[in-house]
């Protein structure tokens, strides 16, 4: 189980957000600059938001304490795929895996998401969707209790997001995932527990909610989106 | 001849390692943020770049000697005075090439941004951890040119090094020193000898850094003043 109740004041956006958060994928949606990437990164103690985040017994921020970055059971997934580009693939996993507190199984990982073939590649040479896949890989190497996924298919294309998006629901499998997007498809295709955030509060109810839409009328929507 | 070789080379030995971990926090620091005190630290760090090296010699020369309130702290251990010694010649030194080391290690910095140490915090790398297996591999480029560029401006150093240094053969006189000694007795041939030395030197030293830019690739860490 996870909670949240943060608030505060980023830029511009007064932010106040609560929520609770189970096992398995939650969306994250909302319009771009509603505050779902900084909910994350708060999340994460790369940003402070005041209030507080429990996940499972732990918690990582309250009035009177704020676990740093490191020594949160978190994982992120950033827009961008981000590696680090002066190791090998293998060499940014056992990044990961030296500093997990948890035996994690790194071939189990590595067969999850099909990068074995590309362990001794440079960064470099892989392509977005390649990337992308190793830092969904790095992310559950460092035995996450929680997976912070920010818009983690939208830099890439098409055939990539097709590859991708069935991994990301085999990984919620194993961990919780708090997932950002505002592809409706790309949500419908993975969860049914949608929570919805504009200028920086949740919503209980979409300005269009999906339930009850056919597949048809979803996608519609999803081509008006990409369309505007 | 060899004397001042000898020494040149000793000077530029010592200076580089010393001001590349002088320079890896101030660059650091300079790199992490904004606003005006790091904006007047960035100006001061530069000033070498563009001050007449007697103005910075002098400075130095009066900062070393034996009346300097500087000099005053290290009396109790029996120093008096560094003007004239190989110790000053590296103190001077020091001063002289530092926006040559803070700058390419700074720029790596900034390419690098915030992002791989974000990245390395969520895999639960400390910041210390962070700055050691991330910041400084990736900035390797920065650190390379940083020490090629210290190094050659060193060995090239004239007038902070007359100042300070005094030219004593064997302790404080340098080959570029050297040279204009040469000249002055008319001894044209040691002159023509350790100026090619140099020329050739200079130009070695730039080439390694042209290709081990291209090499990495993106962004040439060039001196921003």
């Amino acid at each position: 189980m996870i909670q949240v109740d943060l608030s505060g004041t980023v830029g511009d956006l007064a932010l106040s957000l609560r929520f609770e958060a189970g096992a398995g994928l939650t969306a994250l949606m909302g319009p771009s600059g509603s505050g779902k990437t900084t909910l994350l990164r708060a999340m994460a103690g790369l940003e402070r938001l005041s209030g507080r985040v429990q996940v499972g017994d732990t918690v990582w921020q309250a009035e009177d304490r704020f676990v740093p970055v490191h020594k949160r059971a978190v994982g992120y997934v950033f827009q961008e795929p981000s590696l680090f580009s002066h190791l090998s693939v293998e060499g940014n996993l056992d990044f990961a895996l030296k500093r997990s507190p948890k035996t994690v199984d790194k071939g189990a990982i590595v067969d999850l998401l099909r990068i074995g073939a590309l362990l001794p590649r440079q960064v470099a040479r892989l392509s977005g969707g390649e990337r992308q896949r190793v830092a969904i890989a790095l992310a559950l190497l460092s035995g996450p209790d929680l997976l912070l996924m920010d818009e983690p298919l939208s830099s890439l294309d098409q055939a990539a997001r097709a590859e991708i998006l069935p991994l990301i629901r085999d990984v919620a499998e194993r961990v919780p995932v708090l997932y950002v997007s505002h592809d409706p498809l790309e949500v419908a295709r993975l969860t049914q527990r949608v929570l919805y955030i504009q200028n920086g509060r949740l919503s209980a109810r979409p300005a269009v909610t999906l339930d009850g839409l056919s597949q048809a009328e979803i996608e519609a929507l999803a081509l008006k989106a990409l369309g505007s | 001849m060899w004397e001042a070789i000898r020494v040149t080379l000793l000077l530029a030995a010592v200076t580089t390692p010393l001001l590349l971990l002088l320079a890896t926090p101030l660059a650091w620091w300079l790199a992490k943020g904004a606003g005006w005190v790091r904006d007047t630290v960035a100006a001061v760090v530069a000033l070498p770049i563009v001050l007449p090296p007697t103005v910075l010699g002098f400075y130095l020369l009066i900062a070393l000697g034996p009346h300097s309130p500087l000099m005053g702290l290290l009396q109790p251990f029996g120093v008096r005075t560094l003007a004239f010694t190989f110790t000053g010649l590296v103190i001077g030194s020091l001063v002289y090439s530092l926006p040559f080391a803070v700058q390419p290690i700074r720029n790596a910095f900034e390419a690098m941004g915030s992002r791989p140490l974000e990245v390395a915090a969520t895999l639960r790398a400390s910041p210390w951890d962070a700055f050691w297996s991330v910041a400084l591999p990736q900035a390797r480029r920065g650190y390379v040119t940083a020490a090629l560029l210290v190094f050659a401006h060193t060995i090239g150093e004239f007038g902070v090094v007359l100042m300070i240094g005094g030219a004593i053969p064997g302790q404080t006189e340098v080959v570029s020193i050297r040279i204009f000694q040469a000249v002055e007795q008319l001894n044209f041939a040691e002159a023509h000898l350790i100026s090619g030395g140099l020329l050739a030197f200079s130009f070695v030293a730039l080439m390694i850094m042209l290709v081990i830019d291209r090499r990495f690739g993106a962004r040439s860490a060039g001196i921003r003043p």
